[in-house]
């Protein structure tokens, strides 16, 4: 039994746990224990990692295990991790357990509620750790369809229709997806002339150009839905308002990153000449994405809708690094899916105990809550800082990384994009703003709010958990940066 | 006599030693004894179906006519599998007052049209399989019109012989045309004569290949099959749409395979065709069917479609794939069907929007349903996303990959109506859902055994393996 694996056993175990439990205490009880252990194991990951790298192990994948599982496809099941997935998975693990605690009173139907919610871990986890495309694809189908049934059954608003949308739009990504994966296995030519699904050995294997060229826009599109590219991102915004706060916060915070982290892993990396050759098409979309989703956010008046359209533009940031294809900008990329993550879950979390309280989300129905909320104000102002690049705070390192690499490219064209992204940032800054200024500040004019009181103690955890995470990238940023940087060979 | 010529036949016997015991049972015992007879018949059908895994004997008999090989005996037994599962779903139904009278002739009907499908896997002769054929083909009339007494039962079963007659004569003048151009009725003689396709073959070719794909139901030969499918009782339906189906791919790959292989230029863009049309229409139409009878019908259309994607590639591979889908889809399909069976006869309710709210009352049934749709949609970690992904690996092989993206997207399609059935169960809301029943023990293990096999089957790499192993291509 190898380490990895533990990732997904674990859950798996959860799962059966669930089975016997009767009343709303144990189910409680076997998520924690869960989530907890699953975060114990990704710190006690990120220290094994560091130490195997300060003994000198410069392996591309370190804690590897390779069990071949259909010897006529040579498909195994294979793992393994370099700085990036130890970051995600991380970053996973911090969100499943918030996401415990945010949605601690969840009804009706809490078991069942729990057991999809680690079906979705089961997902992540397994995406983070696979080398092997196989189970890649495997898990992220895995890690998709939970959502369905958690938006469908626990959201709000016009949640079939918008848990419908998401499910198919993502599942057609996948399609594209399988075409990619099973075209680069084909036409992938290793050393020995065996076909393989393991990234590592396509990785080293001549791929002809003319199939890089058809398999390179399908594996990144695939990817991209699921990343909220433009014009693929209309899922987002509809399933992240529809979603219970919990699944918003997985949805945003990691399931957004498999997206990124499969564009990384598979279309950038497996098809690098393709990826430079075609990579502008792909700027053009996601520059379209940041500055896009920036705007949108501007003009909504949900709470949740600002942050799914804040989403697009951040999560359009990342692919838009990834493309810039140098080390400095794939760095930031992660970087930016680290922070976008955390502070991400942290909003939704905020958007989800607002929303508990006062049952509306409508930035216009809401004013003063400084005052009789004051433990939540603060973290969404905090938030909303990080969000918008304040430094000391996750967002600005990862936007500051991103933008120097972009614009550390000779040509025009990719420096006039990266002009014109960096605006989001200023945009960010207005919608940011304007929803502290409408929301938290003033008098409160409506009765009923001034009733309501402040987080409690699990609510506290989970924020409290958050915003220590998006402090720590912000004022240390170089522990992540030379995780992350050490792990990308561009 | 040389008797050896027999043993071969060793699971065609032990059917017919059931079948025996069965009539005589039912002829000769009194109405005491009948209550057992449901449980006889299931455990003699499950001892003959372990004996199917047991003790293989490959070889061939009558001069070639009658193959057996390791390929030919596990599709028996994935059909008998599948045959226990649906006898043991047909308690409930049978115990009824119009049926329990004539419950040992649906066990004779059943089991005289497997013993057909067994002569159409293993004939190697066209004059064994056409035997085959219409011993598998006939008596299921009657099962359609089982239920005489309904209406709907009565006109699908005329629907059914008329196309099954249809059919047959078609592919009988396909055959008479072969027959005519190569002199033999011997599959090898017959593929060793075509070297070179004329405008003869090519007709005699057409014309076999639709008999076939008239009991294969691929569009646009599948005007029949939402008719029949929604008049025919329930067990009958999922007996038409999972083991009648598996023994006619298997027939249509020996066809291809065996003895049209010279051809395989023709006949491989004829398939390309059909699949695509096969895929899309099945599931385009799945997606307004509200009686779930006949929106399984369109959906196994569909998948009918992705189990011939893998036989149109030619390769053992696909082969593989293709046997590998037939036996997922069995179970996933019959868990679909059970669940149906179960709540048409605890309330006679047969509509997707009468199971809104499920969940609520009968969660065990809303599960395995759930389950079910998850298995035919494709959706990890169930069986059903193996079964999908080794049929698209297997495409893939060949660089079709304009097919492959037609099937992949109409994966995604399919899914929304899936989801549709899963929304139904869990999200919906209903005032008056379907009160809670209890399922009759029969029911709850063909559950069980539905289950394990979608859980298992993609899991558990050695039965993929063992099947690849022994597929064979062109």
């Amino acid at each position: 039994m190898d380490f990895l694996s533990l990732f997904v056993i674990i859950p798996v175990l959860m799962l059966l746990g669930f089975i016997p439990c009767r009343n709303i205490k144990q189910v409680r009880a076997v998520a924690v224990i869960g989530a907890t252990i699953e975060l114990g194991l990704a710190i006690a990951l990120l220290f094994m990692f560091l130490n195997e790298r300060n003994l000198g192990n410069t392996a591309d994948m370190l804690f590897m295990a390779d069990y071949l599982w259909y010897p006529a496809l040579n498909i195994h099941y294979a793992v393994g991790v370099d700085g990036i997935s130890v970051v995600m998975i991380l970053l996973s693990a911090i969100i499943v357990f918030t996401g415990v605690f945010a949605s601690w009173n969840i009804q009706p139907l809490t078991r069942d509620f729990f057991i999809w919610l680690t079906l979705l871990a089961i997902g992540v986890y397994g995406f983070f750790i696979s080398i092997d495309m196989f189970t890649m694809v495997l898990f992220y189908e895995t890690a998709l369809i939970p959502m369905y049934l958690l938006i469908g059954l626990w959201g709000t608003g016009k949640k079939e229709y918008s848990a419908m949308k998401l499910t198919l739009m993502l599942m057609g990504g996948s399609a594209f997806l399988i075409l990619g994966v099973l075209g680069i296995h084909f036409s992938a030519e290793t050393a020995d002339g065996s076909l393989s699904f393991n990234i590592l050995e396509i990785a080293k294997a001549n791929i002809p150009m003319e199939w890089q060229r058809v398999f390179f826009p399908l594996t990144f599109v695939g990817f991209g839905v699921l990343g909220a590219m433009f014009p693929f991102h209309t899922w987002s915004p509809d399933g992240h308002a529809s979603a219970p706060t919990a699944v918003s916060m997985l949805h945003a915070g990691v399931l957004m990153k498999l997206g990124g982290y499969g564009c990384y892993r598979i279309a950038i990396c497996l098809l690098p000449e393709a990826a430079s050759e075609m990579a502008w098409i792909f700027l053009l979309l996601t520059g379209i994405s940041v500055v896009y989703g920036a705007f949108g956010a501007i003009k909504q008046t949900d709470l949740k809708y600002i942050n799914a359209y804040s989403s697009v533009s951040h999560c359009g940031l990342v692919l838009f690094a990834l493309l810039m294809l140098n080390k400095t900008a794939m760095t930031g990329a992660i970087m930016q899916m680290l922070s976008h993550g955390l502070m991400t879950a942290l909003f939704f979390a905020l958007i989800g105990m607002i929303y508990g309280r006062t049952h509306t989300r409508d930035i216009r129905d809401l004013n003063g809550l400084m005052r009789i909320m004051p433990f939540l104000s603060v973290c969404y102002v905090i938030a909303g800082l990080a969000s918008l690049g304040l430094p000391g705070l996750s967002g600005f390192v990862a936007e500051m990384t991103i933008f120097v690499g972009s614009f550390s490219h000779p040509d025009m064209f990719h420096r006039v994009l990266t002009i014109i992204a960096c605006s989001s940032i200023v945009i960010t800054a207005v919608y940011i703003l304007r929803v502290v200024g409408k929301i938290l500040y003033g008098v409160c004019t409506n009765e009923e709010h001034l009733k309501l009181t402040d987080a409690v103690w699990y609510e506290k955890i989970a924020v409290i958990g958050l915003i220590v995470c998006v402090t720590i990238i912000g004022m240390f940023p170089h522990w992540v940066s030379d995780i992350i940087s050490g792990s990308i060979n561009w | 006599m040389d008797l050896s010529n027999y043993l071969l036949m060793r699971q065609e016997m032990s059917l017919l030693l059931v079948f025996l015991i069965l009539i005589i049972y039912d002829l000769f015992s009194n109405d005491k004894a009948k209550n057992w007879f449901h449980f006889s018949a299931c455990s003699l059908w499950f001892i003959h179906t372990v004996c199917g895994f047991l003790f293989p004997i490959t070889g061939q008999s009558f001069a070639g006519m009658f193959v057996n090989g390791d390929i030919e005996i596990m599709t028996k037994n994935i059909l008998n599998i599948g045959v226990l599962i649906i006898f043991l779903q047909s308690y409930s139904w049978l115990k009824k007052e119009d049926t329990a009278f004539k419950r040992g002739e649906f066990f004779m009907l059943v089991l005289i049209t497997l013993f057909g499908m067994y002569l159409m896997i293993s004939a190697r002769n066209f004059i064994l399989f056409f035997i085959g054929l219409e011993t598998a083909s006939l008596p299921v009339a009657t099962l359609v019109a089982f239920d005489k007494y309904k209406h709907n039962s009565a006109e699908a079963g005329a629907k059914f012989i008329l196309t099954a007659v249809f059919s047959s004569v078609i592919m009988l003048f396909g055959l008479s045309l072969l027959y005519g151009n190569c002199g033999t009725l011997y599959f090898e003689d017959i593929a060793t004569t075509i070297s070179s396709p004329s405008n003869l073959l090519i007709l005699a070719l057409t014309f076999v290949l639709t008999g076939l794909f008239f009991k294969l139901s691929l569009v646009p030969f599948h005007l029949w099959t939402a008719d029949v499918y929604e008049g025919a009782p329930t067990n009958v339906t999922s007996y038409l749409s999972t083991i009648s189906k598996g023994a006619a791919v298997f027939a249509l790959m020996v066809f291809l395979y065996r003895v049209f292989g010279n051809l395989f230029e023709q006949w491989n863009i004829i398939l390309w065709w059909i699949i695509a049309i096969t895929i899309t229409v099945g599931n385009i139409f799945a997606i307004r069917q509200n009686n779930f009878k006949r929106f399984l019908a369109f959906s196994s259309i569909s998948q009918a479609g992705y189990i011939v994607l893998a036989v149109f590639i030619g390769t053992a591979q696909g082969m593989g794939a293709s046997i590998y889908y037939i036996l997922v889809y069995v179970v996933s399909n019959l868990a679909a069907f059970g669940v149906a069976n179960a709540i048409e006869n605890a309330t006679g309710k047969i509509n997707i929007s009468d199971y809104n709210g499920l969940y609520k009352t009968n969660p065990n049934l809303s599960i395995v349903l759930m389950l079910a749709m998850f298995s035919l949609g494709g959706i990890p970690p169930t069986a059903g996303f193996f079964s999908k992904f080794f049929v698209f690996t297997a495409v893939a092989e060949q660089h079709e990959y304009v097919l492959l993206f037609i099937a992949l997207l109409n994966t995604v399609i399919s899914l929304y109506y899936y989801l549709l059935v899963v929304k139904a169960l869990f999200i919906n809301a209903n005032e008056a859902p379907i009160e809670k029943f209890k399922t009759d023990w029969y029911a709850k293990i063909s559950f069980i055994i539905c289950l394990i096999g979608i859980f298992s089957i993609g899991f558990a790499s050695y039965i993929y393996e063992y099947i690849n192993s022994i597929s064979f291509g062109i």
